[in-house]
């Protein structure tokens, strides 16, 4: 790594503060970025910790009953304290990397990073979740903005995710087998006003909503209801792990798992 | 540079560190403890794990700094208190679960946080938990077997023959 | 009763109490005072021509001690290889130089441009990010068959083309196996890859050299298989250091599976470093690194044809491999393909007419040299395919299949027609053996309740040999090897009877530091605690080839017995002596030397104790002291062979994989510590599961790595595969070592691969894919998913 400055404050405001500064970065749980600065492809002059911020850990239930989790949340915490008031999510946050990493890392590094094979996006993107940073709310739908792109502006820190509770929903992943991360992954999310289905790891464009099923699935809640649906090959990643086409049959095969395992 | 000083295997070290000097760096080099190993630089072998305030983490992808003030624990502090093998090195040792030790360390500190959280885990959460840490020498059969017998469990006959 | 004790016992590992607690010495714990660090500036091209490097700036950076080029390396020897391999005109392979840093030109992607040496590790990468580098790219040589075409662009310049060697084996068969393929009842065709593989022994490499400018002697640490060798290669072929004046230490390894054999040019460059810059000098690399200049495994193109008569018997086998050497020739590169791979080939059959061409092949990649196995894999990987594929389209069962042309238990010594003699074996047995633990008979049953869930189930079964305990010297010299394959033990008897066993074998997780004492207890009768093994250190062992080709027990083992059976000689002399009897009287037995037919005896310590304070004493006959040295050299390779029997799952919806069972029957004839021996197994089955499913090092056409790290590079992890069942009761004991051991370290990676892909391709026929006769490995689910799906 080149040698950066670390500060840890204490408060998303000095956080905000500090990442105001010349090249600064904020540092969540690290699992990616570290390795990223360990390769020299990033280079942060100062970085900003925020694991040091006790207001960005934790999760609880609001008054609309939505499910928020601190961005400074390890998955582990997330995957633990969501099993009863959202198992889909916490199904989701037990399966990222591997436990030492859950132990580490953060929704908030996972959604500022927005990895195109990330797990977090697509229960984001499929719950139709708030990310609240120190200066907004942005809603799902408009955060994702492609391949590790999003709407945060430069310092802005993602201080909680809130998400609404499907009555339904499922995660399913497909390892890529050597980082596992999603080769594709699966979150279908059923609300009363219909169904979200997102997809990661599949597109070059990063987390995505497969529509044509969202509306057949709003129309019938089952495996079969996207049986002659398909997905175009058509701007898919294509590489060592799998082609495009193979990409896009997985969408199908793990949404039809999901359906039927929420 | 700036001081570090953090709680390891019940003893306080300090230590002086770059912005950059990872956990892993400040445990071998600085304080000399050289039985957390380094096996990769993308956070995927888990030879480098170690428990910080309790919990597994891989030590090569935290930085020393962040962990200021901390409680750490390493492979050197897993042994009993009149220096014999504690019961997870015991059956690492009794099952044949490691060969050239390599990855060895992170394997013992990982299997430690898995029975802490799941003390009678099945054969298959075993081989889930273990997916953060590679072994290129056992082919993890003797590895999950020490891993059932640590847990106080009979461990599990061959699947093929049955 | 299992043993407590001696050979033959499951004794526990007693190295396994440092590594349990930390207490491990590896290389990379290694720091000396003063210590510097070096970081090597490598190419990110495949192929380039060296314009200039402007090294002035990283000069000026903190810490940084000096910055050396290929120019301070002039007068420095090119990284040797060890073995010269004749082609089939008669003339010796082409050899071209491989420099500790390049010289000119660039040849694959991590090819050493520069090194900085500075105070801290970090600061010597940050200044190598400062070196100017003006590199013109070529293209890359990537395809084999392209790059031996006309007019390919030229790896080495001063080459006449890419090919290193055009070698035939058996030659003088090539006519006749080509006539009995015309004449043949039935022949099988198959063309396959054996894919590249990386070794990832978990710990990556790491030197230190150090320089003594007081007595001018150099020490290099180095996490290597063979120190005696590294020490030969580097000090007279690299560096020009006397042996006397160069002492190689390999400390706790943590694996090596071949990749730790080879003298690398990082080794050489911090012993000649440590020199300049009269300070120790540490390198270690990193997993990113170790990708792209630890010598990769395997990378073979190969059509294969049998042929058979109207039994079934098979007449003649034909190969034609492509075999990449990378860039430059690694240590034991140019043998593998040929004489570790050429002559394996009859496998456990009696194929009468054999012929292989394999054509070796400079490319712009990094250099491929032995992974575990090392060439027996390739053999039996294409032969145990091409036979099951053989099965499928004459409707036979394949075991039946192989059964019928297993040589027979009443033919050894068996001849083959690719050089070699077997011993000993029984492959009906290890077959039979296999297939009662693989439970064949309820299959359909388990096959049935698998469809019912969707899923596609299929027993693949695969029969291998290996030859072992490399190997005879005067033999491999013929064939090219420029150094003899003996092993050394010293038995250094102590005064009060404990033992210390100086080994030119080396262990980095085979265990050696329980198994030998094991072995020396049983000969004696004592204690095994009493004896430890010393290992690693040039200083303190006599000049051994190191542990590879699953030697260690065959070849190291048996010069400890060699050595043994003199201290027993000798010992009985002073037993005589201190028991006023004949010599031809005395029996040893529990560490009692006794007088035959008498209650005359005089223990083990005794004697040892008299040896070294020779008070009373037979001075006039012999000297005192009691030690040995012997140095064995094995008469023929070992011949293991085993049934491997691997049950499978398939999604036909997403292509995944899963191993539900494997089972493993072999004969290594004896062994000395079953528990070990099954570990070995274990971790050979994974490796060899890996590369069936999972392990792929992949470049693109422009030479950048793919799987350049574990991002990508998929290493088996203990989800991937299932619970063992292995066997090795089978055993017909190796006729012409000591212990009639055969040796137990590559077996497993050997029988695998084509085990699990006969399973694979058995159940998409069961299930009704009969189209798909071959995929390529590794078989990853796009992999399986394409094949079915026929995209």
């Amino acid at each position: 790594m080149h040698n950066f400055e670390f500060v840890k404050p204490g408060t998303v405001a000095d956080a905000a503060a500090a990442l105001a500064g010349e090249d600064a970065q904020a540092l969540g749980g690290g699992q990616t970025l570290l390795p990223t600065m360990k390769q020299r492809l990033a280079a942060p002059e100062t970085l900003v910790s925020l694991n040091g911020i006790a207001e960005m850990k934790g999760v609880c239930t609001n008054d609309a009953g939505e499910v928020c989790v601190g961005g400074g949340t390890p998955h582990a915490i997330v995957s633990r304290e969501t099993a009863s008031s959202y198992p889909g999510l916490s199904k989701l946050a037990g399966m990222i990397g591997d436990p030492a990493v859950r132990n580490r890392g953060t929704l908030g590094g996972s959604l500022a990073n927005n990895d195109p094979a990330a797990c977090y996006p697509a229960a984001v993107l499929a719950s139709g979740a708030t990310i609240v940073t120190n200066t907004r709310e942005i809603i799902a739908d408009d955060y994702f903005e492609g391949m590790f792109s999003t709407a945060l502006e430069d310092g802005e820190i993602v201080t909680e995710v809130r998400f609404p509770v499907p009555e339904k929903a499922d995660w399913q992943k497909f390892l890529q087998p050597a980082s596992r991360f999603s080769l594709v992954g699966v979150f279908v999310a059923k609300f009363a006003d219909g169904v979200r289905v997102a997809v990661t790891g599949a597109s070059e464009d990063g987390v995505f909503r497969w529509s044509e099923a969202e509306v057949a699935l709003s129309a019938d809640f089952s495996a079969d209801a996207i049986s002659g649906l398909s997905v175009p090959a058509e701007g898919m990643i294509s590489d060592l792990h799998g082609s495009a086409a193979y990409r896009a049959s997985l969408v199908k095969t793990l949404t039809g798992r999901a359906v039927s395992g929420a | 540079m700036s001081s570090v000083t953090v709680t390891v295997n019940g003893q306080s070290r300090s230590g002086e560190v770059e912005g950059r000097t990872l956990l892993s760096t400040f445990l071998r080099d600085t304080l000399t403890l050289t039985g957390t190993h380094v096996g990769c630089d993308t956070s995927q072998c888990g030879a480098c794990v170690v428990h910080v305030d309790g919990e597994a983490v891989k030590s090569c992808t935290v930085l020393a700094a962040d962990v200021d003030g901390a409680e750490i624990k390493t492979i050197e502090g897993m042994a009993n208190a009149d220096g014999s093998l504690g019961v997870i090195q015991q059956a690492f040792q009794d099952h044949h679960g490691l060969q050239c030790g390599f990855c060895t360390p992170g394997m013992v500190m990982s299997a430690a946080a898995l029975l802490k959280e799941n003390p009678k885990p099945t054969e298959a959460e075993v081989r889930h938990y273990l997916e953060g840490n590679i072994c290129r020498c056992t082919g993890y059969h003797n590895i999950v077997k020490a891993i059932m017998a640590a847990s106080g469990q009979d461990v599990a006959p061959p699947m093929a023959a049955e | 009763m299992p043993k407590d004790g001696g050979i033959g016992a499951s004794s526990k590992r007693r190295e396994d109490v440092r590594f349990l607690t930390g207490r491990g010495r590896y290389t990379d714990d290694i720091n000396l005072n003063n210590q510097t660090y070096a970081w090597f500036l490598r190419s990110d091209v495949a192929h380039g021509t060296i314009n200039s490097i402007d090294t002035s700036a990283a000069e000026a950076m903190d810490g940084v001690v000096k910055v050396f080029t290929a120019k301070d390396f002039e007068g420095v020897g090119g990284v040797p290889c060890g073995w010269q391999v004749t082609d089939r005109f008669g003339n010796p392979m082409k050899e071209p130089k491989h420099p500790v840093l390049a010289e000119g030109k660039v040849r694959h992607v991590g090819d050493p441009i520069a090194v900085v040496v500075a105070e801290s590790a970090e600061q010597a990468r940050d200044a190598a990010e400062a070196i100017a580098v003006d590199i013109t790219e070529l293209p890359a040589v990537m395809d084999m068959k392209s790059a031996l075409a006309e007019g390919a662009t030229k790896v080495h310049d001063d080459l006449d083309d890419n090919l290193c060697y055009d070698w035939g084996f058996v030659e003088e068969n090539r006519e006749a196996v080509d006539d009995a393929i015309a004449a043949a009842h039935h022949v099988t065709t198959l063309e396959l890859t054996n894919n590249r593989l990386v070794a990832n022994p978990m710990e990556p490499r790491v030197a230190v050299g150090d320089f003594n400018p007081g007595t001018e002697d150099y020490t290099l640490y180095t996490t290597s298989q063979n120190p005696h060798v590294i020490r030969l290669l580097m000090g007279a072929f690299v560096l020009g250091i006397p042996e006397h004046k160069l002492r190689v230490v390999a400390p706790d390894v943590g694996g090596g599976f071949g990749s730790k054999i080879y003298h690398y040019a990082e080794e050489a460059f911090v012993t000649f470093a440590s020199a300049q810059v009269r300070r120790p000098v540490k390198w270690t690399s990193t997993r990113s690194e170790a990708f792209i200049s630890d010598a990769h495994g395997r990378d073979h193109v190969t059509k294969i044809e049998l042929a058979m008569d109207a039994d079934y018997n098979f007449t003649a086998l034909r190969c034609d491999t492509y075999a990449n050497m990378g860039a430059y020739l690694s240590t034991f590169a140019p043998s593998i393909p040929t004489w570790l791979h050429g002559t394996l080939l009859a496998g456990n059959y009696r194929t009468p007419l054999i012929y292989t061409n394999v054509k070796a092949v400079f490319t712009t990649t990094t250099p491929v040299d032995a992974y575990r196995g090392a060439g027996r894999p390739e053999a039996t990987f294409q032969l145990e395919r091409v036979i099951d594929k053989a099965a499928r389209e004459i409707g036979m069962d394949p075991a039946e299949l192989r059964r019928r042309n297993f040589i027979k238990p009443d033919e050894f010594p068996y001849q083959t027609p690719v050089a070699v003699v077997y011993d000993t074996g029984n492959y009906h047995a290890t077959l039979e053996k296999g297939l009662e633990m693989a439970g064949v008979e309820t299959f359909e049953a388990r096959r049935a309740e698998s469809a019912a869930n969707g899923k596609l189930r299929g027993l693949g079964v695969a029969h291998f040999i290996e030859a072992c305990g490399i190997a005879p010297s005067n033999l491999v010299g013929q064939l090219g090897a420029r150094a003899g394959l003996y092993e050394s033990a010293t038995v250094r008897v102590n005064a009060t009877g404990s033992i210390s066993v100086m080994t030119g074998s080396h262990s980095h997780g085979q265990g050696h530091e329980t198994a030998f004492p094991q072995v020396v207890a049983e000969m004696l009768g004592i204690d095994e605690g009493m004896i430890e093994v010393v290992h690693g250190d040039t200083a303190n062992t006599p000049m051994g080839m190191g542990t590879y080709g699953s030697r260690s027990i065959a070849v190291g083992g048996s010069a400890m017995v060699r050595a043994t059976e003199k201290i027993i000689n000798k010992a009985k002399k002073i037993a005589a002596h201190l028991l006023e009897a004949s010599e031809a009287d005395i029996e040893l037995a529990d560490g009692q030397f006794s007088v035959a037919g008498t209650d005359k005896s005089v223990a083990w310590g005794d004697v040892t104790l008299a040896a070294y304070v020779p008070h009373n004493y037979p001075l006039e006959d012999i000297e005192p002291g009691l030690e040995e040295t012997a140095f064995y050299d094995p008469s023929n390779f070992t011949y293991p062979a085993g049934a491997y029997i691997c049950e499978v799952e398939v999604d036909p919806d997403t292509g995944k994989v899963d191993i539900v069972g494997f089972v493993a029957a072999d004969d290594f004839g004896n062994v000395i510590n079953p528990m070990i021996v099954e570990g070995q197994v274990h971790g050979g089955l994974v490796q060899g599961i890996g590369q069936a499913l999972l392990e792929n090092c992949a470049y693109d056409d422009n030479g950048q790595l793919l799987s350049g790290s574990f991002m990508d590079y998929t290493m088996p992890r203990a989800d991937d595969v299932p619970m063992f069942d292995v066997d090795h009761s089978s055993i017909t004991p190796c006729t012409h070592n000591p212990l009639g051991v055969k040796g137990c370290g590559e077996a497993g990676a050997i029988g695998s691969p084509p085990a699990v892909v006969n399973a694979v391709i058995d159940a998409l026929h069961r299930g009704g894919h009969t189209h798909v006769t071959h995929i390529d490995m590794p078989l990853t689910p796009s992999r399986v998913w394409s094949a079915i799906n026929n995209t």
